[in-house]
């Protein structure tokens, strides 16, 4: 891929079963296959046996929907979704701590702080820790702003996203009834359907 | 009732009509070989030699039947064996189950004896894996691997066990009905938009050119594919593994395409104006260089994996499902058409290529292997089923015995894995039985499996073995001296002698080394009910050509001169 402007980020979102080794196939497809990924965050959701990802590719719309026709192929990653210009909401969350041993500096991060959707949730004599939570191009900005008073510590968490509206990503996926029905079956003793 | 493990293994193997398996035992394994001789009369276990073996059979019954082959090892070495064999029948998309045995589950992570983490070996070689962790859910792993493995596009499919889940007991209950899988669903139909581009496509082509591969065949979209090119008379150029999806003396079929493909269908892709990749994928021994290739074509793509669309060649109408039913879409409204001067252009590169054939060169004293392949193919009357192995002789097989029938050509055409030809000579006679099985192999290559001998002897399996023996690594020999000045590094050979090599294993053998030979030898071969050897000693520097160079335009090939033109 030939480099391409920063318009080119493209955020995908895959529902994948919440199975050990899963998110370990998806490393292993984006390695072998020399995908270049930005980010990639993984979590929860409402649902105890599914997991959402949410991936970040910086080489335009094209490139992302070849990940996506791979990913979709792995038995256990059960929706693929390429977020083109569809409205979402996307929100990056970072954890930076901060030099804080004089006066000036203290004032500093709460003045930028003040700007931000940023909170200091931790604080001593020598350092504190802001939490950000925002766009990633918001968070981006925050950094650079408290970059000069001394950064000595960050994680950021990736983006995660989520399409604004009624257009509804979630799926009916049930392969733990699957174990169910043969329990069932077992204590009843009759056959069942899968 | 309750069964162990083990024998819910075996039961899910008879539920799937499994009648024989390849495989080798080992401590990890051992509660399921158990099992086994209550299965006996039902299902045949077949010993190998080594694992990859095993592999390679299973992927061999596999390619001749349609069905999934299965294999079967212990942990650790008996599954690290196996690698090879699945990575093979993943690149080929070849259905095939394998089970290994796994240290019991409260020594996983515990770098136990013969303990390898085999899921995680296989991850990138298999289609999918699972480990089992649980006996109760052993009934279903199997029904969904074997789904997985001979669905959408097929490929491997490993089932890890571990011994304490083999021996465990539960009440076997079998999932009866369809498997669902919300995360795997392969595409099977076109939209109506994209049948009428495709149409419009061939409609307005002056230059068309149809590429078959091997999807043609696990589809069973054979007739449709014949029908297609006779209706809309479009010439059809083969990829290795397509061929046999159309007979090969049809009027219509122009020969191979590739590296050492047929210079009429490479010259013919060059100048289409629209090519109909029908179950390929543009593999780059197919292409040559991406940038060159096919320019002035439109592309109509489709296949069953929607990865494959656009990945190495941008397709303009691109169709993700199965080629028989998208070509049952598509053929009631297709138009007859033809395109005699395109045919005719055509028949020029194909007169020019049979000039150049070195079957029609005078070649007194000296055995080729086109001639061997050919004999073979006339003495065979053109109809057995050829497993081959890897280097030159795979290529002037694909070159010189034509093939009718869908997979009657086995081969390792994406890993080009030597090694291979004479374990799935094996794994394709247990499948089709009553057809005659030749495995057609390399000196080189020959060695890679060769202690299958013993394999094919205790099974008494009739399975005839053409070595086609130049002392040489020939195919690399060949690069190295059209590409490195002849430094034959590592290319000569010494070879056992391999007739008293099968005479050790009570193998009835020949060895030819003159033409009028074959003949006898082949006949010999063919009369005998149980496996055979022939050795065809053949000349030693002998080049496939055409040869497209690696990574060079696809009209760029190199030709024999011919005869009388200087070299
Ligand atoms: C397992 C493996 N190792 C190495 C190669 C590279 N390779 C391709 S063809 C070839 C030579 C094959 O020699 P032989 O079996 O004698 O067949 P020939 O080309 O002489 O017909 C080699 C070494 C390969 N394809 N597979
Ligand atoms: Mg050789």
């Amino acid at each position: 891929m030939t480099a391409q402007p920063d318009n080119n980020k493209v955020t995908i979102v895959a529902l994948v079963e919440n199975e050990p080794g899963v998110l370990n196939r998806i490393a292993s497809l984006f390695r072998r296959r020399a995908f270049n990924i930005d980010s990639l965050t993984v979590g929860r959701t409402h649902k105890p046996h599914i997991s959402r990802m949410t991936i970040r590719v910086d080489a335009g719309q094209e490139y992302a929907k070849r990940i996506a026709t791979n990913l979709q192929k792995l038995v256990n990653v059960i929706d693929v979704r390429v977020l083109d210009n569809e409205p979402h909401v996307e929100r990056d969350l970072a954890l930076i701590k901060v030099r804080n041993d004089d006066a000036n500096s203290r004032n500093t991060i709460t003045e930028i702080c003040d700007r931000y959707p940023a909170r200091i949730v931790d604080i001593g004599p020598k350092v504190a820790i802001i939490e950000m939570v925002g766009t990633e191009a918001i968070v981006e900005q925050f950094i650079e702003e408290v970059r000069p008073t001394g950064i000595v510590e960050m994680i950021r968490t990736g983006m995660v996203s989520m399409g604004r509206g009624t257009r509804i990503h979630d799926t009916d996926f049930t392969r733990h009834d699957l174990a169910q029905a043969i329990a069932q079956a077992r204590a009843g003793g009759n056959g069942h359907k899968i | 009732m309750q069964l162990s493990g083990a024998e819910i293994i075996m039961e899910c193997l008879l539920r799937e009509s499994v009648d024989v398996m390849f495989g080798y035992p080992g401590g990890a394994i051992l509660p399921t070989y158990d099992a086994m001789t209550l299965y006996n009369d039902r299902i045949h276990h077949v010993l190998v030699r080594h694992e990859q073996g095993a592999s390679h059979m299973a992927d061999g019954y596999a390619r001749a039947t349609g069905d999934v082959g299965v294999c079967i090892a212990t942990s650790g070495p008996g599954a690290t064996n196996l690698v090879t064999g699945l990575a093979t029948a993943m690149m080929d998309s070849s259905p095939i189950v394998a089970i290994t045995g796994q240290v019991p589950i409260p020594a996983i992570g515990s770098d136990a004896f013969q303990e390898t983490d085999v899921t995680g070996v296989t991850l990138p070689v298999t289609k999918h894996n699972y480990l089992v962790t649980d006996v109760n859910e052993l009934a279903y792993i199997m029904k969904e691997a074997f789904h997985i493995a001979r669905t959408g596009r097929p490929g491997p499919v490993l089932v890890d066990v571990p011994k304490d889940v083999q021996i465990a007991k539960t009440e076997f209950i079998y999932p009866e009905g369809d498997i669902v899988l919300p995360g795997y669903s392969p595409p099977s139909t076109a939209s109506q938009h994209q049948i009428d581009g495709a149409l419009q496509l061939i409609s307005e082509a002056e230059r068309p050119v149809i590429l078959a591969g091997h999807g043609i065949m696990m589809s069973g979209a054979t007739q449709e594919l014949q029908e297609l090119a006779e209706r809309a008379q479009i010439p059809v150029a083969l990829t290795l593994l397509g061929k046999g999806s159309m007979p090969e003396n049809h009027p219509m079929v122009i020969g191979m395409m590739g590296m050492h493909g047929e210079a009429s269908s490479n010259l013919a892709i060059q100048e289409a104006d629209l090519l109909i990749a029908l179950g390929m994928r543009f593999d780059d021994r197919v292409t040559g260089n991406l940038k060159t290739y096919a320019q002035n074509a439109r592309k109509i793509h489709i296949d069953i994996d929607p990865s494959e669309i656009h990945k190495n060649v941008r397709a303009d109408v691109g169709i993700a499902g199965d080629l028989k039913i998208v070509l049952n879409q598509l053929l009631p409204k297709l138009a007859r058409k033809s395109h005699p001067q395109w045919m005719n252009r055509i028949r020029d590169w194909l007169e020019d290529s049979s000039e150049r054939d070195i079957l029609n060169y005078e070649t007194p004293g000296r055995l080729l292997t086109a001639q061997v392949i050919n004999d073979l193919w006339s003495l065979t009357g053109g109809d057995a089923i050829t497993v081959t192995d890897v280097g030159q002789h795979q290529m002037l097989e694909a070159q010189y015995y034509p093939h009718q029938r869908p997979s009657t050509l086995i081969t390792s055409g994406g890993l080009g894995t030597m090694g291979f030809g004479f374990p799935a000579a094996i794994g394709a006679k247990f499948g089709k039985p009553d057809e005659e099985v030749w495995a057609i192999v390399g000196d080189g290559g020959f060695q890679m499996t060769m202690c299958e001998m013993a394999t094919a002897v205790q099974e008494n399996s009739n399975v005839n073995i053409a070595i086609i023996n130049n002392n040489f690594l020939g195919m690399v020999r060949q690069w190295q001296e059209l590409f490195y000045e002849k430094r034959y590094q590592a290319t000569p050979m010494f070879n056992p002698d391999f007739c008293r090599l099968a005479d050790a294993f009570s193998i009835p053998n020949r060895c030819v080394r003159q033409r009028e030979e074959i003949e006898e030898a082949v006949n010999f071969a063919r009369g005998i009910d149980g496996p055979t050897l022939i050795e065809f000693v053949v000349e030693k520097e002998e080049m496939v050509y055409p040869m497209v160079p690696a990574g060079a335009d696809l009209h760029d090939m190199k030709r024999r001169p011919k005869p009388g033109e200087a070299e």
